[in-house]
């Protein structure tokens, strides 16, 4: 063992760059962009940590994770150490380092942000859950505690459903997860393209679930196929975490034509049905030469990069605002920009329209400038005068958002529901049925994976203490 | 994995398969469907529910193979496997007694108003049943809807079985006929013939109820692509329908929008008759 590391000394370390696949190579093809750290550098980076006292960096984290103990391992070239305790704290790491926004969660109040650049959190998270993958024999399974006998069944297999079923599976309860969809993962798979995550990630992910004992029953739609109401009589608990599946309409002239998608339509038919993606693919995708994506956030940043990958020449991102006050994370518009995406802002949409043989062919854009500012705190858009240009474009992808999915809620009369149609639920997830917890998008609308797992554990928490 | 119980063939490529699907079979109502995934990298297709039998745990499909999606769901054999099965999805039949209804089938559509024309009779309405097709061979269920219809009419475009025409010249017969008028329409079949039920009860303001067959990926409602327009708002088929009020359907969007991936689905079928010996 060398001698521990003096603070200076790791306060001279720079750092780490994520290596990347050269843009004009990854903009043709759904392999994954962030290629991950070598192993050296992956402990370099670990040994800026400067292991606080004070561990900011854990509150931001939604779901908790232990970050100073886990890259003080691996700082020392501890792995199985660093991956025990990574894997312990969350059920998805391998994801979250890949689609959480470390820059505005636990890195953000990294004391080494203050004076320079945070430690490279979400990149030593990947590291790790990457290297726990590959050595998982090495590892050695997961015991699963004594049975409690009390069983729990969890509404959709995306992040806070399969946080959640990881957490009481560890606590000994038997876990079902009923997904609507043909495969798991819910938005993880359908939503988030391959380029940003693997679906072999989540392959693994959820198998280490299933490994705990957890079951995962497919093509089960609760409020269809199963109502609330018979889960209720045939589990001790429930945990709805079925997502916010349902398209926000442009509502302009238009919407309606051919090649006009939702970003949830574009995305399943390439993510979760391999469109344009894989070779055998059954599923069909208009390609498109000229598409626009209406939207300034992440899910708008996918589509337009997928565009990209499926070969458009031009491929725009279309939002009201400025740049400034785009929600997408920074590294995403950087590789877009990269890709060759182009940025029309402070431009909205007012039409979509045709040539007459029912295809789009142009959107009607009107430019905007920024006034006074609105409820979100941003400064609001408001149309120019006059200033209205037409944009060729065959295919356009509305991404300005989702919004509560009823079909659930609609055959569970008794479940208390906000105005927007979500469910209402406390900070431990729990609505106003016994026995009955909700968390994810459904509670809050749209947000980020990280924040429907924190939903997924803190319910899990709190389903533990309702069965005991 | 869903069990293919059985795979019949009722006219040219139609096939009628039943599935064990227990939790469909046991949640089911007349006018759900289900999406049918016949094997990995294979498509979504929705296909309704033509009729279900609890105590089994089976449900019955019927399957036009069109496009090279629906040729491979017909072309698993009994005791064979569909992937996926999910659902029951759509709302419901909304069923009342009418009094005196016309249910109008046309191709595959016949097989789709079947368990509907079977639940308004259950319910006590007198149904007229008239199915219409382009020859004999394609007209199907005749037999299964005469049971409780109390008369079931047949047009063929060819003459070859029943009236020479559309169905559309039966329902008009009906409807001049004060006594044999309906109250109510239910039209299931090509998006042209519902569209000329629509414009025929029109007039004279009868109910009329059309199932849509729009182009569906998820089935939940989350994608949206099967929005219709429908009384000039946007309405998911999937979740809002699949039945609308034939009055108030645009069809000349739903049948543009049917047609979006008719580029791509030459070319699938073409690559299809390449690789079969």
């Amino acid at each position: 063992m060398t001698t521990p590391m003096t603070t200076k000394e790791r306060l001279a370390i720079d750092r780490a760059r994520m290596p990347e696949l050269a843009a004009t190579i990854r903009s043709a093809n759904f392999e994954e962009v962030n290629r991950g750290l070598a192993e050296d550098d992956a402990i370099r980076e670990a040994q800026r940590c400067i292991q606080c006292k004070n561990r900011q960096c854990v509150e931001g984290c939604p779901v908790g994770v232990s970050i100073p103990e886990f890259i003080g391992r691996l700082a020392d070239n501890d792995l199985p150490g660093a991956a025990r305790i990574l894997q312990h704290d969350n059920a998805l790491p391998a994801v979250c380092g890949r689609v959480c926004p470390q820059e505005t969660q636990c890195e953000a109040k990294c004391v080494r942000g203050i004076k320079g650049e945070a430690v490279a959190i979400g990149y030593l998270e990947r590291f790790v859950a990457d290297w726990a993958m590959k050595n998982a024999a090495r590892l050695g399974a997961e015991t699963p505690p004594p049975p409690t006998g009390k069983r729990v069944a969890v509404v959709g297999c995306g992040p806070a459903g399969l946080t959640a079923a990881g957490e009481l599976a560890r606590a000994g309860h038997g876990v079902v997860i009923f997904e609507a969809l043909h495969d798991t993962g819910g938005v993880l798979r359908y939503g988030i393209p391959e380029f940003r995550l693997p679906k072999a990630i989540i392959d693994v992910e959820v198998d280490r679930l299933r490994a705990l004992g957890v079951t995962i029953e497919c093509n089960v739609i609760v409020g269809k196929t199963l109502t609330l109401a018979q889960l209720r009589q045939e589990f001790d608990a429930v945990f709805i975490a079925n997502g916010a599946g349902l398209p926000t309409m442009l509502n302009i002239p238009g919407e309606n034509l051919k090649g006009v998608y939702s970003a949830n339509e574009y995305l399943t038919r390439v993510n979760l049905m391999g469109a344009g993606r894989l070779a055998d693919a059954s599923t069909p995708i208009i390609k498109g030469h000229n598409v626009a994506v209406i939207g300034g956030g992440n899910t708008a940043m996918d589509c337009v990069r997928t565009a990209r990958r499926l070969g458009a020449d031009r491929a725009m991102i279309v939002y009201r605002r400025s740049e400034a006050e785009m929600p997408a994370r920074v590294e995403e518009i950087k590789h877009a920009k990269e890709e060759g995406v182009e940025f029309l802002m402070l431009t909205a949409p007012v039409a979509i329209l045709s040539a007459g043989d029912g295809w789009a062919t142009s959107l009607r854009c009107q430019r905007m400038e920024l006034g006074e500012p609105d409820a979100s705190g941003r400064r609001k858009p408001v149309p120019v005068e006059g200033a209205q240009y037409d944009v060729p474009a065959d295919v356009i992808v509305n991404a300005v958002g989702t919004g509560a999915n009823p079909l659930l809620t609609a055959t569970a009369p008794d479940l208390a529901l906000n105005k927007w149609g979500n469910i209402v639920a406390d900070g431990n997830g729990l609505t106003n049925i016994e026995g009955v917890f909700a968390g994810g998008d459904i509670v809050r609308g749209g947000a980020t994976v990280i924040l429907a797992m924190g939903d997924g554990k803190q319910a899990a928490a709190a389903i533990s203490t309702f069965l005991s | 994995m869903f069990e293919v119980v059985s795979n019949d063939v009722l006219a040219p490529s139609l096939h009628r398969m039943v599935v064990r699907a227990p939790r469909v079979a046991a949640s089911r109502k007349p006018g759900q469907f289900v999406i049918v995934r016949s094997a990995p990298g294979e498509e979504r297709i929705p296909l309704t529910i033509g009729d279900a039998d609890n105590a089994a745990g089976t449900i019955t499909l019927f399957i036009q193979a069109i496009g090279a999606s629906t040729r491979t769901i017909v072309a698993i054999p009994a005791g064979g496997f569909l992937r996926d099965v999910a659902g029951p999805l759509g709302l419901p039949t909304h069923i009342e007694a009418w009094g005196r209804v016309a249910c109008i089938g046309g191709g595959v559509g016949t097989a789709v108003l079947y368990p509907l024309a079977k639940a308004l009779a259950a319910a006590g309405n007198d149904v007229t049943t008239i199915i219409g097709g382009r020859a004999e061979s394609y007209i199907i269920l005749k037999d299964e809807l005469s049971a409780f219809s109390k008369e079931v009419l047949v047009t063929t475009e060819d003459g070859s079985m029943g009236r020479k025409g559309f169905v559309t010249a039966e329902l008009a017969d009906l409807m001049a006929n004060p006594d044999t008028c309906p109250k109510a329409v239910f039209a299931i079949g090509p998006v042209p013939m519902m569209r000329a039920v629509a414009e025929l009860t029109r007039p004279l303001g009868i109910t009329t109820v059309v199932s849509l067959n729009p182009i569906m990926i998820d089935g939940t409602g989350m994608c949206g692509g099967c929005r219709v327009l429908v009384g000039g708002e946007p309405k998911f088929a999937c979740v809002d329908g699949p039945e609308f009020d034939a009055h108030e359907v645009d069809f000349e969007n739903l049948f543009d929008r049917l047609s979006t991936y008719r580029g791509h689905e030459a070319a699938d079928c073409k690559l299809n008759r390449q690789v079969q010996p």
